[in-house]
C-alpha cells in the first residue's frame, strides 16, 4: 500500500498541495479579487507599470506627429526594432495557447492552475505585438487598409505577400485566444457575481457571466464549447508563428530564405513563452500565497518544457550554420561568417548563444530545475536571449546586403527603445489589472483536481485506471430558486 | 442565490446578440456607401466662380472647341486655363458693356488673372497627365461628362481610384477614335467590340499590367 502511494505520487504528482476542499479553493482564489484588501505591492507594482506605460504614450504621440523617421530603421536595415519586438511579443503569447489548448486535449492536468494567467499573458502579449505593425505603417488611422474590404481604390491587399498572411494569422489568433479565455472565465465570473458584496462589482460580474447558474445543461454546453475552441486553437499554436516566420523565409535575403524557419520559430516561441510564464508564475505564487495551486511540480514541468524547446532552438542554430555551408551559396556563407565572427554584430550572436543554448543546459540537473531562484534567473536570461535571436536574424541579415556600397550599421534611436520599454509597461499594467479584477487561477477547474471531485477517490481511480468524467457542481452555492 | 437580473434580461441578451451582427452589417454597408458619397467626393457639387461663366452657352450654343481655351490639353499634363486676353478676343466686341463681365474687364485692365475655383482636384500623390489620355483616345466627355450641358461645371465622376482603375484595367471599353476626342455627343456604345479592340491596337495602348502598375500613377 505504501509502495502504491509512492508510485502514484511519482506517476501522478498531486497538482494541489495542502489540505483543500471545494470551499477552501473557492474562498482562497475568489478572495483575491473580492475580500482581501488590495495589498501594497499591488499598488506599488501597478504604479510603476502604469508610469512606464506613459512612455509608450509619449512615444506614440511623437511618432504620429513626426512620422516613422523617429525610429532608427533605415536602408539597408529596413526592418528593425518594430518587427523584432513584434516577433518577440507574438512568440511569448504562444505558451498560453499551448497550455490552454494542446495540454487540454492531451489531458495534462497540470495546465489547470496555470492556464488562466498564461492565457491572459497571451492576450496582453498579442496586444503589445499588434501596436508595432500598426504604428510602423506611419499612418495608423489607415491601418484598416490591411484588411480586404470593398474599398474605393478597387484593389485588394497583396494576397501573395506573407505580410497579409500575418494580418490574418495574428487577428485570428487574438480573436480565438480572447474567446477561449473568456469562455473559460464564465463559471468563475458567476462565482464572483454570487459572492461579491459591492453592488457595482456584482453588476459587472453579472453582465459578464451571462446568467450562468451552473445547471447540468450549462456545464454540458460549456464543456463542448471549450473543447471546440481548444480544437480551433491547437493549429494556431503552430500556424501563427509559422506565418510570422514566412515574413522572412519567403523573401530572398540570405539568412532568412530557409525552409526550416517555421519549426524553428514555433519552438522559439514556445521556449520564450514558457520563460515568460515562469517569470510571472514565480512571483505570483509567493506574493499571493498561491503555492498550493501553482506547485513546485508545475514549475519543474515548465522547466522541462523550456529545456526541450531550448534544445530544438539550439539544434536550429546548428542547422542554420550547416545549411549556410552545405548550401554552397556564397551569399549564405558570407552571411553566416558576417553574423558569427567577421561582422560587427558578432557579440550579439555569442550573447544569444550563451542565453539560449548554454545557460539552459543547467536545467538537465535536478538542483537547478527544482530551484525557483534559478528557474526565475534562467527564464529572464531566455527572454533576453530570444529577443537577441530576433535582433541577430533581422539586423545581421540586412546590414550587409548584396551590394557592398549600401552596407551600413544599424543603431536604434531613443524612440525605438522607449516604444519597447513602453510596451513592457503596458503588458504589466494589463497584468496587474487582470490580477486585481479577475480570478487568476481557474477556480472550478482546480476543484476538479481535488480527491473530492473523484467519485471513487483517487486511490481507486489509480488502481482501476478509470477515466472519470469530471463534472463538478458548485456546492458552495445554494440550489437555484 | 437569486439571479442578479430579472428574467427580462434574457431577452436583452438574445436581442443584443442579434443586434451585434445586424449593426456590424449595417455599419459596414454604411461605411462603403458614405465613403463614395458626394459629401466626401465633391461629385455633382457646382462651384461658385468669380465670373458667371457658362460652359453650356459657350460650348453647347456657340460650339467653341475645347482647345480654344484649354490650349495645352494635347501637349502637357495640365489642360490649361485661358488667360483673360483669350476672353477679351471676343468680349472686347461682344457684350462689351455687360455688368456680368466686369470682373473679366477688371482683370484685363489691372493685368491680374481671374482666380477660378478648381472643380477637379486630384490628390497630390497621383501623377496625372492630360496629354497622354487625349493621345490614347480618351475623350473629354469620358471623364468630364457633358460639359456642353452644364451652365456651371461640376465634377461628373468621383475621381476615386476605383473609377480611374476601372478604365486602366479595360481601356478598350472607354476609348474612341482620335478624331472624336472633342465630340461632346460621343457615346461609349458607338463602336462595336471588334472596332474597339482594333482601336486599342492602333492607339498602341499598353498592357493591363503596365496600365495598372502602381508607379504608372503614383511616382
Amino acid at each position: 500500500m505504501q509502495d502504491d502511494k509512492e508510485l502514484q505520487q511519482k506517476l501522478h504528482p498531486a497538482m494541489v498541495e495542502g489540505d483543500h476542499s471545494f470551499a477552501t479553493v473557492t474562498d482562497k482564489i475568489s478572495d483575491l479579487t473580492l475580500k482581501k484588501k488590495t495589498p501594497f505591492h499591488w499598488f506599488f507594482g501597478f504604479a510603476i507599470a502604469f508610469m512606464v506605460m506613459q512612455v509608450l504614450l509619449i512615444t506614440i504621440v511623437w511618432l504620429v506627429t513626426k512620422g516613422v523617421g523617429v525610429f532608427g530603421t533605415n536602408q539597408p536595415v529596413g526592418w528593425a526594432f518594430p518587427i523584432i519586438n513584434f516577433v518577440w511579443w507574438i512568440g511569448i503569447g504562444h505558451a498560453g495557447t499551448l497550455i490552454s489548448a494542446i495540454l487540454l486535449l492531451l489531458n495534462q492536468k497540470w495546465r489547470t492552475s496555470i492556464n488562466r494567467f498564461a492565457e491572459a499573458m497571451t492576450l496582453f502579449a498579442v496586444a503589445c505585438a499588434g501596436l508595432y505593425p500598426v504604428f510602423h505603417t506611419g499612418r495608423p488611422w489607415l491601418a484598416y487598409w490591411l484588411f480586404p474590404y470593398p474599398n474605393t481604390m478597387s484593389i485588394w491587399p497583396q494576397f501573395r505577400s506573407p505580410l497579409i498572411w500575418d494580418v490574418f494569422a495574428v487577428s485570428t489568433y487574438a480573436t480565438v485566444s480572447l474567446l477561449f479565455w473568456y469562455i473559460g472565465l464564465i463559471p468563475d465570473l458567476a462565482t464572483l457575481r454570487d459572492r461579491a458584496k459591492n453592488k457595482y462589482f456584482k453588476f459587472v460580474y453579472a453582465i459578464f457571466s451571462w446568467g450562468w447558474r451552473g445547471s447540468a445543461r450549462h456545464w454540458h454546453r460549456y464543456e463542448l464549447t471549450y473543447l471546440i475552441l481548444a480544437g480551433l486553437s491547437t493549429p494556431l499554436v503552430l500556424s501563427v508563428h509559422s506565418t510570422v516566420s514566412f515574413d522572412f523565409s519567403v523573401s530572398q535575403i540570405p539568412g532568412w530564405h530557409a525552409t526550416f524557419f517555421p519549426p524553428y520559430f514555433v519552438a522559439g516561441a514556445i521556449y520564450a513563452g514558457f520563460a515568460m510564464v515562469l517569470i510571472l508564475a514565480i512571483p505570483l505564487r509567493h506574493l499571493y500565497n498561491m503555492s498550493d495551486f501553482i506547485t513546485k511540480t508545475h514549475l519543474i514541468l515548465m522547466g522541462k518544457v523550456m529545456l526541450a524547446t531550448g534544445l530544438i532552438v539550439g539544434y536550429s542554430y546548428i542547422a542554420e550554420i550547416f545549411f549556410g555551408w552545405y548550401g554552397g551559396s556564397q551569399y549564405e556563407w558570407f552571411m553566416i561568417k558576417n553574423r558569427i565572427w567577421e561582422g560587427p554584430y558578432w557579440m550579439f550572436y555569442w550573447c544569444l548563444i550563451f542565453c539560449n543554448v548554454l545557460s539552459i543546459q543547467f536545467l538537465w540537473f535536478k538542483r537547478f530545475r527544482e530551484s525557483e531562484f534559478w528557474l526565475f534567473i534562467f527564464s529572464i536570461i531566455v527572454s533576453i536571449g530570444m529577443w537577441l535571436e530576433r535582433f541577430v536574424i533581422i539586423v545581421t541579415s540586412l546590414q550587409r546586403d548584396f551590394l557592398p556600397s549600401s552596407w551600413a550599421m544599424y543603431s536604434p534611436t531613443i524612440f525605438d527603445w522607449s516604444m519597447f520599454v513602453g510596451t513592457l509597461g503596458m503588458f504589466f499594467t494589463l497584468l496587474f489589472l487582470f490580477v486585481r479584477f479577475v480570478p487568476v487561477i481557474s477556480i472550478f477547474e482546480v476543484r476538479t483536481l481535488l480527491p473530492e471531485a473523484n467519485v471513487h477517490g483517487h486511490q481507486q481511480d489509480f488502481e482501476e485506471n478509470v477515466n472519470e468524467v469530471e463534472y463538478t457542481y458548485d456546492r458552495t452555492d445554494p440550489p437555484n430558486e | 442565490m437569486a439571479q442578479f437580473f430579472n428574467k427580462s434580461a434574457n431577452n436583452i441578451a438574445r436581442i443584443s446578440m442579434v443586434m451585434v451582427v445586424v449593426l456590424a452589417g449595417v455599419g459596414g454597408f454604411a461605411f462603403t456607401q458614405i465613403s463614395r458619397s458626394s459629401y466626401l467626393t465633391g461629385r455633382y457639387l457646382e462651384k461658385q466662380q468669380p465670373v458667371q461663366f457658362s460652359h453650356k452657352h459657350h460650348v453647347g450654343d456657340d460650339g467653341i472647341d475645347c482647345r480654344y481655351c484649354h490650349q495645352t490639353v494635347e501637349t502637357t499634363a495640365s489642360a490649361g486655363m485661358p488667360s483673360t486676353q483669350t476672353c477679351m478676343n471676343c468680349h472686347s466686341q461682344l457684350w462689351a458693356d455687360s455688368p456680368y463681365l466686369e470682373p473679366v474687364r477688371a482683370s484685363f485692365r489691372d493685368n491680374k488673372p481671374i482666380e477660378w475655383e478648381r472643380v477637379h482636384d486630384l490628390p497630390e500623390y497621383t501623377y496625372f497627365n492630360h496629354s497622354i489620355h487625349v493621345a490614347k483616345g480618351v475623350g473629354c466627355s469620358t471623364c468630364h461628362g457633358s460639359i456642353d450641358k452644364m451652365p456651371a461645371v461640376y465634377q461628373e465622376n468621383t475621381l476615386q481610384m476605383e473609377w480611374c482603375i476601372a478604365c486602366h484595367r479595360a481601356p478598350e471599353k472607354f476609348i474612341r477614335p482620335k478624331s472624336e476626342i472633342f465630340n461632346m455627343a460621343w457615346q461609349d456604345g458607338d463602336l462595336d467590340s471588334k472596332e474597339r479592340d482594333k482601336l486599342k491596337v492602333d492607339l498602341k495602348i499598353r498592357s493591363k499590367e503596365m496600365m495598372t502598375s502602381c508607379s504608372t500613377c503614383h511616382r
